[in-house]
């Protein structure tokens, strides 16, 4: 770990504090569940070693056939977001669905409700 | 043989009462039948009107789109035990005369789903800057679905009670008229499609899917298949 930082090390490492803080503090109210903690903090982590250590990236470039350190985050996040922002849509589309679902109940409770008045 | 027939409607106060009134004078030469109307959120006269006509009302309390207002319709007839079920659009596009053609060939047991197809006999009833999107719907319905069709966007369409109690509809908006496809594929029903009139109007024009939609419902179809 380098004795001084750069600039922009020091923010970085300020903003994956917090955001690290975040996913601990919703897990512990219990808004997010233990696989989802793990992921984060896995992501949060590993990027607080690569802001602390810029060689482990590079290294980690090396093995995987990438020249700099800093491309192979790059790819990795896009990858990562890519995918998240699938799950994402994936889940908002379920949501969708239980409120048409629910929708549906109400509509067909209320026909059997004014059936029955009748 | 009871018959219902569903008619999924979103604003569409200006002609639901003469779409029913129609529909009505057809269904009696049929016998034993029973208008739904799915009236899915809709913020102007719709339900009252369906109500006074003497159509049996659904009303959703939030607009959700095609897909959710036919699951409705799907989901009553099963509870009602149709033997029959037709869906029709509540835009007044479809004639009724053709209900029997519709449903001659579930009647007869030669099909478990029947499309009313508006370009079987030619393309002259479509409008030209229809024709792309009904076209590469087909084109996609093939694609994806491995079946020929004329008109995979009808909303027309005849389907038997054991049709009717296997399909599952999941998705929400125009995208269903495809999802109905991909069901008929994985249940292996047996599809017919008869020729049927459809009346462009203006005002039927404004509603239904538009060119531009057609690549959000394409997304949205990749999107369910691919999760």
């Amino acid at each position: 770990m380098p004795s001084i930082f750069i600039p922009i090390q020091i923010v970085l490492i300020l903003f994956l504090l917090f955001a690290f803080s975040r996913v601990y503090l919703r897990f512990r109210e219990g808004t997010v569940h233990f696989g989802t903690f793990l992921f984060w903090s896995a992501v949060w982590i590993l990027a607080l070693v690569g802001v602390l250590y810029p060689n482990f990236t590079t290294w980690l470039a090396n093995k995987i056939g990438i020249g700099r350190g800093a491309d192979a985050v790059i790819y990795l996040s896009l990858a990562i977001i890519f995918y998240l922002v699938y799950r994402t849509n994936v889940f908002v589309e379920n949501i969708r669905q239980e409120i048409t679902e629910l929708t549906r109940k109400i509509a067909l409770d209320q026909e059997t409700r004014n059936k029955k008045k009748k | 043989m009871k018959t219902i027939v569903i008619v999924p409607a979103y604003n569409e106060a200006p002609v639901i009462a003469i779409v029913l009134e129609g529909l009505k004078r057809e269904l009696l030469k049929i016998g034993d039948f029973e208008i739904v109307v799915v009236d899915d959120g809709s913020t102007d006269r719709t339900f009252e009107i369906a109500k006074i006509s003497g159509a049996t009302t659904l009303k959703h309390p939030i607009n959700r789109g095609l897909g959710g207002t036919l699951g409705t319709g799907f989901a009553y007839a099963k509870r009602e035990k149709a033997d029959l079920v037709v869906t029709f659009d509540g835009d007044g596009q479809h004639d009724p005369n053709d209900i029997h053609n519709l449903i001659g060939p579930i009647q007869r047991r030669e099909a478990d789903v029947v499309i009313g197809s508006r370009t079987m006999r030619g393309w002259g009833q479509i409008p030209l800057d229809r024709r792309p999107v009904v076209y590469l719907s087909n084109l996609v319905t093939k694609m994806l679905f491995g079946i020929s069709t004329t008109d995979s966007q009808s909303g027309f369409r005849a389907f038997s009670k054991q049709a009717v109690k296997k399909i599952s509809i999941k998705t929400q908006e125009m995208e269903v008229s495809s999802e109905l496809f991909a069901e008929i594929n994985r249940l292996n029903l047996k599809l017919v499609e008869v020729p049927v009139r459809v009346h462009y109007t203006r005002y039927s024009r404004e509603k239904g899917q538009t060119n531009l939609n057609a690549f959000s419902v394409l997304l949205r179809l990749l999107l369910r298949l691919g999760r």
